[in-house]
């Protein structure tokens, strides 16, 4: 990973920016869609896409990347907007999203996409799949790190905690797990649903170093990723704070927009607020 | 008479040597283990009885222990099958791919990922456990999913072919195997013909065509032997791949028979009776008896009590082919 010097931290949050907007006119057109968890890690994605991930967009399936993993597949619209800006595909065929004959199906699937790593949609799944790849790398002896993006929501599932178990018990260091902790899910806050906390602490009894950070600030994001992989002797989870929603005032921190797209005039407003975000980067 | 092309078992009748089908999977897996360094195996804490621990022996950098969590065997496999694994998960079938279906369908069968699912314990033979640990419904479930492949071997040998094999499919497979032990029907020099099925007994004007898949094929094999020396002649064939099904040769014998009998140590809704029934619907209708489970759960016993108490046995076979003989003549 290069310096992450002051000018780059910019050209990032340029980069969120960009992705926010992809994300509000994809759902638009689509009429359908998950918003509030797509615009909040916004900035988790640009990290990895554009200076975390060793990737090369013009050859996918290079055997010497990292992966990136994503469990909660219903946040997709970030990873194929970042996709999309880092040319692995057109930038117009974000306006296919959802749409018959596309790629880019409404959660992802590997064999439609060269660039995605797995399938996910049905929660819980993606850790265990990470450790799959890990295991695969490490009896290879490949330097290949695995990242994989889950949801707070998804804590609840019971194949996560056997997954966290698993990674637990082999010390895999060449995994890195961030928790997207947005603190909402379909049905409501996650502490009134199924409470998680102490989340770290859970982690923690499972054998796994715990780093917390503000996944909406680039530079701590960053920063912590390579404290994670410092980390040498155990997995790392990054329970990375994130307001759902992020960048869009109406959409902020409120659980209705987990699984909502933006009617055509709430996409006008939204754009136009993130509009204003990107000129105060200029 | 049996097919004397297949180099079967000629001392079946008479004095039958027993093998449990799944020492044939553990055979495969170390020879597999020695060939070929990209074949990895795990199990989630049951390492014996699905008979992995020979390879586990042999190879511990490649076995992987998961505990008791089938979704995680099944995820972690994915994971593995998409870079550059070849992986085998060993569990029983009641919970993988019983328990863990929707893992599959999303993780292995939508992923396409190179997975090869050993379900274990199949069938009511799995006898004293009792019902909860007999899969009865696992053809149903796997069978549906896209972009698998679906073995069922009759024996220890063909068992240890069909293991083989499908490490040189590329793609999801399910292998189900079964516990006890059973006769030996086929012998080394059985040629293993994927994707085919095979005629195991022969009669020159056949009268029905009997259709078995797994160890049930022994119980084939008597019913045709006795109903031979009742005058009636049959036609017993080893559906060892369920999917893709061999449906140009169902057909052709079929249509040479006029009817046939489907048996199965599985339910008769969704495994190889409805597979055959899918078959001549559209090619050739014709009148058609399920041996098997009729939706209903079985019990504790022993493996051959079962099998009689299920009306499963020769003699419900013999009695299945003289009445499907009888509706095919009104």
């Amino acid at each position: 990973m290069e310096n992450l010097t002051p000018e780059k931290v910019t050209q990032l949050k340029v980069k969120a920016n960009q992705i926010r907007k992809l994300i509000i006119e994809m759902l638009e057109k689509a009429g359908s869609g998950h918003a509030a968890g797509s615009l909040g890690t916004a900035d988790i994605f640009a990290s990895f896409y554009f200076h975390i991930l060793k990737h090369d967009p013009k050859n996918p399936d290079w055997e010497e990347r990292d992966k990136l993993v994503l469990s909660n597949g219903h946040i997709c619209p970030a990873q194929y907007a970042a996709m999309a800006l880092s040319d692995y595909f057109p930038l117009e065929e974000l306006w296919t999203l959802r749409k018959i004959g596309s790629r880019l199906q409404g959660h992802p699937h590997r064999t439609s996409l060269p660039g995605l790593e797995t399938t996910s949609g049905p929660l819980g799944e993606g850790i265990s799949q990470a450790i799959g790849m890990a295991l695969s790398a490490k009896l290879d002896g490949k330097a290949t790190q695995i990242y994989v993006i889950a949801s707070d929501g998804e804590q609840e599932e019971g194949n996560t905690w056997e997954a966290v178990m698993f990674a637990g018990k082999n010390r895999l260091a060449n995994f890195t797990l961030i928790i997207d902790r947005n603190n909402i899910q379909i049905d409501g806050q996650t502490e009134d649903v199924m409470p998680l906390e102490p989340l770290k602490d859970k982690y923690l009894s499972f054998n796994w170093n715990v780093i917390e950070a503000d996944g909406n600030n680039i530079e701590e994001f960053v920063g912590v990723i390579e404290k994670a992989l410092a980390e040498k002797n155990k997995p790392t989870v990054i329970i990375a704070k994130t307001i759902p929603g992020k960048g869009v005032s109406f959409m902020e921190n409120d659980f209705r927009w987990h699984g909502k797209a933006p009617n055509k005039d709430e996409a006008e407003r939204a754009l136009i607020e993130l509009k204003i975000i990107e000129k105060n980067y200029a | 008479m049996l097919n004397p092309y297949l180099h079967l078992n000629e001392d079946i009748f008479t004095k039958s040597d027993l093998k449990p089908v799944r020492d044939g999977f553990g055979e495969a897996l170390v020879e597999l283990g020695k060939k070929n360094p990209k074949v990895v195996v795990l199990t989630a804490d049951l390492k014996e009885s699905t008979r992995c621990e020979e390879f586990a022996k042999e190879f511990p950098d490649r076995f992987f222990e998961v505990g008791v969590a089938e979704q995680n065997l099944a995820a972690i496999a994915a994971g593995l099958g998409v870079s550059q694994k070849i992986p085998f998960i060993c569990s029983y079938a009641v919970f993988s791919p019983g328990k863990n279906w929707e893992t599959i369908r999303t993780t292995i069968a939508y992923n396409n990922s190179n997975v090869k699912i050993a379900g274990h314990h199949a069938g009511i033979v799995t006898g004293a456990d009792g019902a909860t640990h007999q899969a009865t419904e696992d053809l149903a479930i796997v069978r549906s999913l896209p972009n698998f492949t679906v073995f069922i071997p009759c024996d220890a040998l063909e068992a240890k072919k069909i293991t083989l094999e499908s490490a040189r499919i590329i793609g999801p497979v399910y292998l189900r195997f079964s516990r006890e032990k059973t006769p030996l029907i086929t012998s080394e020099n059985t040629p293993f013909a994927p994707t085919k099925v095979q005629i195991f007994w022969t009669s020159s004007k056949p009268q029905v065509a009997i259709f078995a898949t797994g160890h049930m094929l022994y119980y084939a094999l008597l019913a045709a032997k006795n109903l031979e020396k009742e005058k009636i002649q049959t036609l017993v064939v080893n559906v060892s791949t369920i999917k893709p099904v061999d449906e140009n040769m169902v057909t052709q014998i079929v249509k040479k028979c006029g009817a046939g009998v489907t048996v199965e140590d599985h339910q008769v809704i969704g495994g190889l009776g409805s597979t055959i029934s899918e078959i001549l619907a559209k090619n050739f209708p014709a009148p058609l008896e399920f041996i098997g489970l009729q939706n209903t759960f079985a019990q504790s016993g022993e493996a051959k009590e079962l099998i009689k108490k299920y009306k499963m046995d020769e003699t419900a076979i013999m009695e299945a082919a003289k009445k499907v003989i009888a509706r095919k003549h009104h």
